[in-house]
């Protein structure tokens, strides 16, 4: 810490940071653009300009750029002073921006007019005329209207040098200076959708939300959670005239930083859609018609049904949903929903965080690593935000070299140059090419057996104690030791696996490394990606059961419950189909239309994630809660409230209570007596505009304000905006700073956590320092002509998400992908279909990394149930074959793709 | 006692006066308006009914842009935007609760487009309370109101159907993105 004066106060600032940050985090304004907390700083904009003096007697001092500043101790500097300067080069950036503002989706929200406003330039003295810019097609998630920027360099800084996107980049140079892909066509990374918030103007902006725009400040809103994965990203969901517009990163420095995920941000159109079940329904039997049925006659009927049932959670729903279940049915007739395999893998990994030497990994541990090795996990496409986290940790190997070289960490261009391509070691097993190749230092492709099998020798390298493995070949032996040095050298070693490869071996193996890397002073990193956004929250429930959804069904129940579950997306359709048929009741609870709600007789609506709230266990098994962003129509309610005569907070607190070590569950939010000047904090802003006109077509009298059973947030602009208070943080905005950029109001420290508000609460405390292995389990031998591997999709293979438009333009329905070899052996044509052994045939693309005799078939798309599927299967050129109208080849983006087939596939 | 009397004769004599007064207004020209036979003359900026305008190529001006109704202090008005395939933005719907305006004209002032305008038409009153809620079909009119000229799509950067990149007032063509001169 050094002292310095700024405009005569004194300020305790961090000298490792920039000027600008310690600025900030003070809680004085100064102006930027091109500077982000999460990219450090490049100095290209020019607008936070302070004055800096030289000694006491210094008067005139000399211009610098905070950003690009350290704080010396003593130093004097002035933010007034340079107000001249800041005002004349934000002149300069504003002569040839488009009048857009009330046509432009950032127009209050827009970090370039709070600038401006800030700057104080408020007249247009320019009367020449304007550069104009023609704008690209980037596909169904960004809006593109190049006129607007103001080239701070954001856009490339973060999409191509953060998130690793090699389809964009910024062209020409001066007054032409233009930000685009090399051609018109989709963005292709994962991550695209940061760019709306990146871009401090309008250049970038989210598509589908521009389609049903609405201001920011019309937007109701409440903190969430992204329901796409398990990573549980933090979220602001905004809803207007009953419907949900858009979804907005919320910040947890441990969680999600500043970065969400396009499934996350894009894939919640499904709210809207019109696949919703809006009533409930009733029938007497499976084949009779059914009726609509009232919420207390749909209650009634299910309460009538429960004490005969059984009921079948869901890795999907809230906590407090499954454990209602759960008590309604009681704990000996309530199964899990997911497969054996699937519950056993959930249990292990519990197990495994319980009683292993090792650190769960959030994602700061994650960017903190210096050697990383993956096994098994396509983590671009089962649990995206952490790509993006593991694309930061191969820097540390140039943060040290800057750090030897005594140069800040804040200095991004010049640490980029200084390393150029050296990365920290990345490591990848994987049964086929993933995403993150390209940051690797070696990728091994294998099934998940066999890269079980090395991990354990990589386990039995680092620490011989770890049971050995037999058999290995001189490559095989020298990789091992490769990876086992590397991770040994390193000071924060990373192991991640997870239940991708739906392999218990290969999760056991990531346990043994981090356990073997565990030593006197220090404990390896271990994250291990569970499937869905609740996966642990249902295992927690079932630690003492192994009732899973293979056992439901050889149960002989004559009625059951189905929560939130489609249970053809888990087990065979043969194996659904006779449990169903010897069903006398079938009870289903769901937000959508499923092949499993059409054949119930008793169908209840329940809530979506933005209309109900709850708890979901992300994959460190940490458990944060979420609040309904809005209420949906009356007849729409949650799982939780059909199942349960209990308030939410009474269903929490059961939880904690029945959970073991799962106090901290019930303390997730503020309680209900939370006030802010004795107020409830509102959802809507105290902007919100068209109150008594909203409605006023229905009924020009207006209604009582819908009351919120939590009492926490209101749902109206009554109360308290928690204004620089983020316990309950339901929309990032401070005087003066319209746009996410104000989130450094509510932080402890610019960057860092925010002042209140709860980072959910780590349910798993482990301070255990013996070494306990698992041993190392022999593969099954596998029969058939084409091992399965499983192949996951960002866009399509989760279930809710793949129900939104957006969503949909970017995923592609099922195929299988092989090698070339095994294509020219199974006599394949460019546009011939594969008829997979008794399940129909489907489009085929060629992989060069997948090895010759397996098969990856992908998991949740349209055409091809991966659950119907043996282990091993055969494959045949298809007879009379038609491409499905939903097949997208060039919507399956790897780098590996040599040659799609079909006419409309597109290019390979 | 004398202050009294002085007292009371001022009263009368204030009295008097008045009816003189009074009786003067008799040979003065009536100041009633025989209302509604007679309307009165209405100021162009008196704060009326509000209608929304068109533009001078008669597409309508109003671009969704929400500023009126965030301005609007009784939050009267809601509308949402869409927008035509050529990329125009238009309100899909535009709803004035007339029971609730308080003729302010803050929206007026808010509209950068010159759609919304308040006019000197007060006789709004109705029967029924629900017949004061006005959609864009009720409030939209075929010209351009108090302002002849202005069309914002003429000065805006965005593209519109008609109007491409660099045909708008003061701009110049496209820039070449594969050029590498300044
Ligand atoms: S980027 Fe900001 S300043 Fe520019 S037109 Fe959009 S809202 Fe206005
Ligand atoms: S497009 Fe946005 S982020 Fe990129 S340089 Fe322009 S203003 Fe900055
Ligand atoms: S990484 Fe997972 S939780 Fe995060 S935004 Fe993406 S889908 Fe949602
Ligand atoms: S301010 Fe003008 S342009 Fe904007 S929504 Fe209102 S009427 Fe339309
Ligand atoms: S923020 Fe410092 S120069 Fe851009």
């Amino acid at each position: 810490m050094v002292k310095i004066t700024v405009d005569g106060k004194v300020l305790e600032v961090d000298e490792s940071k920039n000027l600008l940050e310690e600025i900030l985090s003070q809680g004085e304004d100064l102006p930027y653009f091109c500077w982000h907390p999460s990219m450090g700083s490049v100095g290209s904009c020019r607008q936070c300009a302070v004055i800096e003096y030289a000694n006491d007697e210094d008067e005139r001092g000399r211009l610098n750029m905070a950003c690009m500043t350290a704080p010396r101790e003593g130093a004097r500097y002035s933010i007034e002073k340079a107000a001249k300067f800041r005002a004349q080069a934000i002149e300069s950036i504003m002569i040839n921006h488009p009048h857009d503002c009330p046509v432009c989706e950032e127009g209050g929200e827009c970090h370039l007019q709070d600038m401006t406003v800030m700057s104080g330039h408020n007249y247009r003295r320019y009367d020449g005329k304007k550069k104009t810019h023609t704008n690209q097609y980037l596909g169904p998630f960004i809006g593109h209207e190049m006129n607007r920027c103001i080239t701070c360099y954001r856009c490339v800084r973060f999409y191509k040098d953060y998130a690793g996107g090699t389809d964009f980049g910024p062209q020409a140079s001066h007054d032409n200076t233009y930000f685009g892909r090399w051609q018109e066509g989709p963005l292709e990374s994962e991550f695209s959708g940061n760019l709306a918030e990146v871009c401090p103007t309008g250049v970038f902006t989210d598509k589908p939300f521009s389609k049903h725009y609405v201001r920011k400040w019309d937007l109701q809103t409440a903190p969430s959670l992204c329901a796409g994965c398990s990573v549980g990203c933090n979220t602001n969901p905004g809803e207007r005239y009953g419907t949900l517009r858009r979804v907005v990163n919320r910040f947890n420095d441990e969680v999600n930083g500043y970065f969400l995920c396009d499934r996350g941000r894009f894939g919640t159109g499904y709210v809207n859609s019109d696949e919703r079940i809006t009533v409930s329904m009733t029938r007497s039997a499976h084949d009779a018609a059914p009726h609509l049925a009232s919420t207390d006659e749909a209650r009634s009927q299910l309460q009538a049904m429960a004490a005969n049932s059984i009921g079948i959670g869901s890795p999907r729903a809230s906590l407090e949903a499954n454990f209602a279940l759960r008590e309604l049915v009681g704990a000996e007739n309530f199964y899990a929903g997911i497969s054996t395999n699937e519950l056993a893998m959930s249990r292990q990994i519990l197990d495994i965080y319980r009683s292993r030497p090792v650190n769960i990994a959030n994602i700061k541990d994650i960017e903190a690593s210096d050697a990383v090795l993956i096994l098994g996990e396509d983590v671009t496409n089962t649990a995206a935000r952490l790509a993006l986290a593991l694309r930061q940790s191969v820097r540390n190997l140039g943060k040290k070299m800057a750090r030897d070289m005594k140069f800040p960490e804040w200095q991004d261009a010049a640490i980029r140059q200084l390393t150029m391509d050296r990365k920290s070691p990345l490591y990848i097993l994987s049964a086929h090419a993933t995403r993150l190749d390209d940051i690797a230092a070696r990728v091994k492709i294998g099934t998940a057996a066999n890269s079980a099998r090395l991990g354990f020798a990589i386990a039995h390298e680092i620490d011989s104690s770890a049971p050995a493995v037999n058999g290995l070949s001189a490559d095989e032996k020298e990789l091992v030791t490769t990876i086992a040095s590397a991770l040994k050298e390193a000071s924060q070693p990373l192991i991640i696996s997870g239940t991708g490869a739906m392999s218990q071996a290969l999760i056991a193996a990531a346990a043994n490394i981090a356990t073997a890397l565990n030593g006197a002073d220090k404990k390896a990193n271990l994250a291990l990606v569970s499937a869905e956004a609740n996966s642990m929250g249902l295992a927690l429930l079932m630690e003492s059961s192994d009732n899973s959804l293979d056992q439901a069904m050889a149960s002989n129940a004559k009625a059951a419950i189905v929560l939130e579950n489609d249970l053809y997306r888990r087990a065979p359709a043969s194996s659904v189909d006779s449990f169903i048929n010897g069903l006398d009741q079938l009870a289903v609870l769901d937000s959508l239309k499923t092949r499993t709600g059409e054949q119930a007789n008793l169908v209840l609506a329940a809530g979506t994630f933005a209309e109900t709230s709850g708890t979901f266990v992300n994959y460190e098994v940490r458990a944060q809660h979420y609040y309904s962003v809005f209420k949906p129509v009356d007849t729409i309610r949650s799982s939780a409230f059909w199942l349960s005569d209990k308030k939410l907070s009474e269903l929490t607190q059961g939880c904690a209570d029945s959970i073991s070590g799962g106090a901290g569950i019930a303390t997730l939010t503020p309680g209900e007596g939370f006030s802010v000047s004795g107020m409830k904090v509102p959802r809507q802003q105290h902007r919100y505009s068209g109150r008594t006109a909203m409605r006023a077509n229905i009924n020009v009298h207006e209604p009582k304000q819908e009351q919120d059973e939590e009492g926490i947030l209101t749902y109206s602009m009554e109360g308290v905006s928690a204004l620089k208070d983020a316990t309950v943080f339901n929309t990032a905005w401070a005087g003066g700073w319209n746009s996410n950029q104000s989130v450094f109001k509510f932080q402890s420290h610019t960057g860092a956590a925010l002042k209140q508000a709860t980072k959910g609460h780590c349910l798993v405390e482990n301070s255990v320092s013996e070494k306990t292995w698992s041993e190392v389990t022999d593969a099954e031998k596998v029969t058939g002509d084409f091992e399965v591997f499983p192949l996951y999709h960002l866009f399509g293979s989760e279930e809710l998400t793949a129900n939104t438009e957006a969503i949909k333009a970017k995923a592609t329905s099922a195929y299988i992908a092989i090698n070339e070899a095994d294509a020219s052996k199974l006599g394949l044509q460019a546009s011939d279909g594969v008829s997979v052994e008794h399940n129909g045939a489907v489009p085929y693309i060629i992989r060069s990394s997948i090895a010759p005799g397996t098969v990856g078939i992908p998991v949740g798309l349209k055409g091809l149930n991966f659950r119907d599927l043996p282990a091993a299967i055969s494959l045949q050129k298809a007879t009379d074959w038609a491409t499905p109208s939903e097949w997208h080849a060039a919507n399956i983006i790897v780098s590996d793709k040599t040659s799609v087939n079909a006419e409309n596939g597109g290019e390979a | 006692m004398l202050k009294i009397f002085l007292h009371q004769l001022n009263i009368i004599w204030s009295q008097i006066v008045s009816l003189w007064l009074v009786f003067l207004h008799l040979f003065h020209k009536s100041d009633t308006v025989e209302y509604p036979d007679v309307k009165p003359h209405m100021f162009p900026r008196w704060r009326g009914r509000i209608i929304l305008t068109r533009d001078p190529d008669g597409e309508e001006r109003c671009v969704a842009c929400n500023l009126c109704a965030v301005a609007c202090p009784v939050d009267c008005i809601a509308l949402q935007k869409t927008e035509d395939e050529d990329g125009r933005w238009y309100p899909e719907f535009f709803r004035i609760n007339f029971s609730r305006c308080i003729m302010c004209g803050f929206c007026e002032e808010a509209c950068p487009t010159h759609a919304i305008q308040l006019t000197p038409d007060f006789e709004m009153a109705e029967y029924v309370r629900q017949d004061m809620v006005w959609e864009k079909e009720h409030m939209l009119i075929d010209g351009t109101g108090k302002y002849h000229d202005y069309n914002f799509y003429k000065v805006a950067g965005k593209a519109i159907g008609g109007k491409g990149k660099g045909e708008a007032l003061d701009e110049l063509p496209p820039t070449d993105r594969r050029s590498l001169m300044p």
